[in-house]
């Protein structure tokens, strides 16, 4: 794999150096990835939104989706833990699938797979409901596994996680919907980590926080491609550049372009993706 | 004044030939002691506009003076009912006879009745309208509830008069096969019929609340791998759960306020108990009697109704003000 990172000249990698951006992505060559959309055509009614994409997510890295508005980015994500198909009217085709396993095929329950695949959404959604400890404990509780564990130790281990539990800790009873916006959405990480899944679907897990809650955020995401495997959904380009080992531009429900990120915002391959990362258009 | 607006207009187009380009100020500039073209002063709207806004204004002032109106008719009448009974006794007695020569003002008997025909009802109404309503929002295809909510609506626009007839002449024998020592007259009987009355009611504005419940925290709770019904029940539910007591309280003070049913099949004996077999009379169908009756107007007795009236008035004044509270706190929440 021939990187074209230019010494000396600026790059886009403010916190990663480039050399260790190339060792991770050496890494896995060649390893069997954990997620693989093949062909995968998405449509509400009769509109196309994905036009067959082909995309590979390698095993506990982090995998950027970047494209302008509209690109079927969010469907795209959306797909790989058949959230598409809640949306009515909406349809696909293609496989999905996760070690291998098509995630699609007739005997596989979607409610088993979203505890293996869970996912982050735009907005911060904690419960409103529940406190902040209830908000953590929702997913097993709501999947009927509470009593497998010990809730004490779930609770403190997913919010250390989540990097949240030196700011919650002596107000877990409190609701969860009082906490900041950022500590909302380390909330619904945290949230999604206590049902220990195997791969996390991030949709623009940042675009309503603001920069320092973003920054937290971002190292969060990091911390984490260390045990997950991590597909996270932006428009914010630098945002892609600073969390991904890999990044994929999606343009008009196409795949443009998939390459290890430095390499994709460098030394792009394709004249669109090129037009794009430079802020031609979109 | 058209017609000077006009002129107005026109200038610029007259002025272009006249070397005036380039100075577009000058275009609309009045001249010296003409009168302002686009004046800020004056009134805008002629004057009938003024004359609809207050028109509309005693509309909707009808209203306001219309219930002013009834208060302070059934706060005098009262006030003049409790110089000649006290109001302990109304409070505290245990019996109701104003119509006898031993005279009894106690209003729990009338109470009772009224609470148990509409615990009866609400106890029909919650668990159906509450279900039908997760079913209309969270289940049903557009089509079935196409079907469904138009016919579910129907019940609620039957006239109150039949339901009555249908529950004395109708339910009551059909009951009287199943309970034992079922009266004729009964609480449980017009109980049934009014619950399914204000079913519509809990299952609609119910359905409101379900509604409101934002996508995302379903999307929330399927994400981190819930099942459909662990989600309505675990999340959606209690997310809308004032929303839902809101709609119970409105129609739990709907079936309090409700004469017909009770009047035709509750029947009018005042007793204090809260066994549904027996026959009740409530505070509506109390003041029904007394109203048709031939009781002197004027009379402590013929007052009487307005006592009653006064504390059915606020008991239904205070549930609608608490769904009002529930309703703005469920809003709040979301």
């Amino acid at each position: 794999m021939t990187m074209l990172v230019h010494e000396g000249q600026p790059t886009l990698l403010p916190r990663l150096s480039a050399s260790r951006k190339r060792e991770r992505v050496e890494r896995t060559d060649g390893v069997a990835p954990k997620l693989r959309s093949r062909g995968l055509r998405a449509f509400f009614g009769k509109k196309e939104v994905l036009k067959g994409i082909d995309l590979p997510v390698a095993a506990r890295e982090v995998t950027a989706v970047i494209g302008p508005s509209g690109c079927g980015k969010s469907t795209w994500i959306r797909c790989l833990n058949r959230m598409h198909e809640l949306i009515a009217d909406a349809r696909l085709e293609g496989a999905v699938e996760l070690d291998g396993r098509d995630v699609y095929a007739r005997d596989v329950d979607p409610v088993l797979l979203r505890r293996r695949i869970g996912m982050v959404f735009q907005k911060p959604n904690p419960f409103p409901t529940m406190s902040i400890r209830d908000n953590v404990l929702a997913g097993l509780r709501l999947t009927g596994t509470l009593a497998r564990v010990r809730p004490a130790e779930v609770v403190e281990r997913a919010l250390r996680q989540a990097a949240l539990w030196d700011e919650v800790k002596d107000s877990l009873t409190q609701p969860g919907a009082s906490l900041s916006g950022g500590q909302q959405q380390r909330l619904c990480i945290a949230r999604t980590l206590a049902v220990d899944p195997e791969v996390i679907l991030m949709d623009e897990p940042c675009s309503a926080l603001d920069p320092i809650a973003t920054a937290r955020i971002e190292d969060l995401i990091h911390a984490l491609s260390d045990r997950y495997t991590i597909v996270i959904v932006t428009h914010n380009m630098q945002q892609a550049t600073r969390v991904s080992d890999s990044t994929a531009f999606f343009l008009m429900g196409e795949l443009v372009e998939h390459a290890p990120t430095n390499q994709l915002f460098t030394s792009p391959k394709d004249r669109r993706t090129e037009e794009y990362i430079t802020g031609r258009f979109g | 004044m058209t017609a000077a607006t006009a002129s107005a207009t026109s200038e610029p187009s007259a002025s272009l030939g006249t070397g005036a380009v380039g100075d577009p100020s000058g275009a609309v500039e009045p001249a010296v002691g003409d009168e302002d073209p686009r004046p800020l002063t004056g009134r805008a709207a002629p004057w009938h506009e003024r004359v609809i806004e207050i028109g509309l204004f005693a509309c909707a002032g009808v209203s306001v003076l219309t219930t002013i109106g009834i208060v302070a008719v059934l706060l005098g009448e009262t006030l003049q009912f409790f110089g000649e009974v006290s109001i302990l006794d109304f409070l505290t007695d245990t019996q109701w006879t104003p119509l006898f020569s031993d005279k009894h003002f106690g209003i729990w008997p009338l109470l009772s009745g009224t609470l148990v025909t509409s615990g009866v009802a609400i106890a029909v109404a919650l668990p159906f309208g509450l279900l039908a309503a997760i079913y209309l929002s969270e289940i049903a295809s557009p089509r079935v509830r196409s079907l469904v909510k138009p016919s579910l609506e129907l019940l609620a626009g039957v006239p109150t008069v039949v339901y009555g007839y249908f529950a004395l002449v109708t339910l009551t024998p059909l009951l009287q096969h199943v309970v034992p020592g079922l009266s004729g007259f009964n609480a449980l009987s017009p109980g049934i019929v009014m619950g399914v009355m204000i079913m519509p009611l809990i299952s609609s504005l119910s359905e409101d609340a379900i509604h409101a419940v934002p996508q995302s925290l379903r999307e929330a709770s399927y994400g981190l791998g819930a099942s459909k019904l662990a989600t309505i029940f675990r999340v959606v539910l209690p997310t809308a759960r004032s929303g839902i007591a809101a709609s119970v309280t409105l129609a739990a003070s709907r079936a309090i306020g409700e004469t017909m049913i009770v009047a035709i099949a509750a029947g009018q004996q005042p007793r204090l108990g809260i066994d549904p077999r027996q026959p009740f009379e409530t505070m509506t169908a109390y003041i029904v009697k007394v109203s048709l009756g031939d009781i002197a107007t004027g009379t402590t007795e013929f007052r009487t109704i307005f006592a009653v009236g006064s504390a059915l008035f606020v008991m239904t004044l205070s549930m609608n003000l608490l769904a009002m509270r529930l309703a703005r706190s469920f809003r709040g929440a979301l």
